[in-house]
């Protein structure tokens, strides 16, 4: 029995050796492609090693905004970290008493992680744009019946002028932090919300119980007691929020109007680029995915190495 | 005081969360059935109540059969994808899952052999499919090693922007929503209750079929929501891979958004959605999925 066990052992280890290799494998392709020597092409052999392709990426490679995708991504992606985090922890909160409506929420919740993206993208832009042609329709009936009309009062031109400004300066309510941060949240929030249904149904009230017998207000319990005990699952949130943010198309493709995030200016190089630089966008890219998730490690060892070192902090005050 | 504070307090702590998911998930669904029986009149999409956009979704459909009108062989193509995907997904998420908690015996190794599995779930989609190219592409990786083996004399065309690349990409991205599910139900089985299989004298895979893979149900039909509505609605992947030369029912969709036929758009994505909300309908009939938190 023993012998047998075993074999099925190796023979298991060995399908995952090749699911880890067929994981990881093509990443690593294209890492070490991206150092291609500038007469390299897009496959191999190496024709040297260098970082030309790196230089041509942050000269823009010709294809404008490069970089200014980049840095939309970076700063649509830290928002949606915070927002996922607060937010997250609020519901899940919510989540451990019971409330009316509890189920149709989490249903929801549910519902937006697995409805396909391209049906929320399509939603959410046809949204918009109902309410873009509903001011502008505003605007103009506001026009139309307050300027340049007979007897007019403070009252008329006021909404005349509101008229005139919706006219002149609306464009539209599209873009990164408006419909793109919703449709994004759609994505990250449930994540977050799972993993604090996690965190809460292992933790144990009776922290705050004592820390209410103590006469702590429900502010200074959470502050105080639960959120130093949930740190580091809410940086695993963040974690989530960050990349999941980073690295999402399907549902920002109809949704982030004009300015487009670095996945989606990457899937419109791969038909337009046919020189190693695209693997250099890609290592970048990957590096900073890499980057959150090395931060998250490091913070979830410190916190539990200052655990281990200072223990409780109990009866030191809280200044 | 005290009182109606803490019993409020679960509404204005849910209040963000309802109100995102209102206003970008609820509120879009809402408008998109609407606007499946507007009209567009080609600058703005107006409310009307029409069922021409279904009619041109499935043009000449019923008229034809027993022939297969377009819409039919997409959404057709799109099933056949989710099918494949899934069995391959089932098959290697289960048995990863398995490895790690059946035959991984240190719970650190585990741990981390875990993680190794999930960490490409954090890296962009986009990079994973790219990644492909320079492998499999004409003068890729693959064909240049089959050519020195002399396995062929002509390097292949198959494997980049085909039915096999799509395929293999899904699965490439996709695994992982298996594996993760699988884990988390198996590694609650109670091991005594393997050994007692072993015990009485079942084999391998009896003990395999009888206690662990219905012990394990729940995480199946969670990974099996995720993997196949995932499939259902891909537009990326199969775009990208596909050489923008295959048909799927999202790929529709974003053709239809990026000719600004919106309502067309719409009425293809209220039928895409009824037909994945059937197959989760069928799936969760199997599980209780708040269980499994």
């Amino acid at each position: 029995m023993t012998e047998g066990r075993s074999r099925t052992f190796y023979i298991l280890a060995a399908v995952f050796a090749l699911y880890v290799l067929f994981l990881y494998g093509p990443t690593i392709t294209i890492l070490v492609l991206s150092f291609q020597g500038p007469n390299g092409g897009m496959t191999f052999p190496m024709n040297g090693v260098s970082l030309h392709w790196f230089h041509n990426l942050w000269a823009g490679i010709g294809v404008p905004n490069v970089v200014g995708a980049l840095i939309s991504s970076l700063k649509l992606g830290l928002v949606v970290t915070l927002v996922t985090v607060v937010i997250s922890v609020m519901a899940g909160y919510a989540f451990r008493t019971k409330f009316k409506g509890a189920n149709l929420l989490f249903f929801a919740a549910i519902a937006s992680l697995i409805l396909p993206s391209i049906v929320v993208s399509l939603g959410i832009a046809l949204e918009f744009q109902l309410f873009n042609q509903t001011i502008t329709g505003v605007g103009d009936y506001l026009v139309e019946n307050y300027v340049d009309i007979d007897a007019p009062t403070i009252w008329t031109n006021f909404l005349g002028n509101i008229g005139i400004l919706i006219q002149d300066n609306f464009q539209t309510l599209m873009g990164l932090f408006t419909s793109g941060l919703g449709a994004h949240l759609t994505w990250t929030l449930p994540f977050g919300l799972l993993i604090m249904f996690a965190v809460f149904n292992r933790f144990n009230p009776a922290y705050e119980e004592a820390a209410r017998d103590l006469g702590a207000s429900s502010w200074q319990t959470f502050r105080h007691v639960v959120l130093p005990m949930i740190l580091p699952s809410l940086v695993g949130v963040a974690l989530f929020g960050f990349t999941l943010s980073w690295d999402e198309i399907a549902r920002s493709s109809q949704t982030v109007g004009s300015v487009n995030t670095l996945p989606l200016t990457l899937r419109g190089l791969t038909t337009t680029v046919t020189t190693p630089v695209i693997y250099a966008l890609g290592t970048v890219t990957t590096a900073v995915s890499f980057a959150a998730i090395g931060l998250t490690i490091v913070l979830m060892l410190v916190v539990q190495h200052r655990r281990k070192r200072h223990g409780s902090d109990a009866g030191k005050g809280t200044a | 005081m005290l009182e109606m504070k803490s019993r409020w307090a679960p509404y204005w702590q849910a209040a963000p969360l309802a109100i995102v998911l209102l206003i970008f998930f609820v509120l879009p669904l809402l408008v998109t059935l609407a606007v499946s029986f507007w009209t567009y009149t080609g600058y703005s999409i107006e409310p009307a109540m029409v069922s021409d956009n279904y009619a041109s979704a499935f043009d000449k459909c019923l008229a034809s059969l027993p022939d297969l009108c377009t819409t039919f062989r997409t959404y057709l193509s799109t099933l056949k994808f989710c099918l494949i995907v899934w069995l391959i997904t089932l098959v290697l998420g289960f048995t990863v899952a398995y490895f790690l908690v059946f035959e991984v015996k240190s719970n650190n190794m585990r741990l981390i052999l875990a993680l190794i599995t999930t960490i490409p779930f954090w890296t962009s989609n986009v990079i994973r499919m790219i990644s492909w190219i320079p492998l499999l592409g004409r003068n890729g990786v693959v064909n240049q090693w089959l050519l020195s083996v002399g396995l062929i004399s002509e390097p292949l065309d198959w494997l980049l922007y085909s039915n096999f690349s799509v395929v293999l990409a899904l699965v490439h991205l996709n695994t992982v929503f298996m594996i993760v599910p699988i884990l988390n139900s198996m590694s609650r089985i109670d091991k005594s209750l393997v050994e007692a299989a072993y015990d009485t004298g079942a084999s391998g895979w009896q003990t395999l079929w009888n206690v662990i893979i219905p012990l394990s149900k729940t995480g199946i039909a969670i990974g099996s929501i995720f993997v196949i509505t995932v499939v259902m609605g891909d537009f990326i992947s199969i775009g990208l891979m596909g050489g923008q030369q295959i048909a799927s029912a999202g790929k529709v969709i974003e053709s239809q958004i990026n000719a600004l036929q919106f309502p067309i758009a719409a009425a293809n994505a209220v039928v895409l959605l009824a037909i994945v909300l059937m197959i989760i309908w069928t799936l969760l009939r199997f599980v209780d999925i708040r269980k499994e938190l």
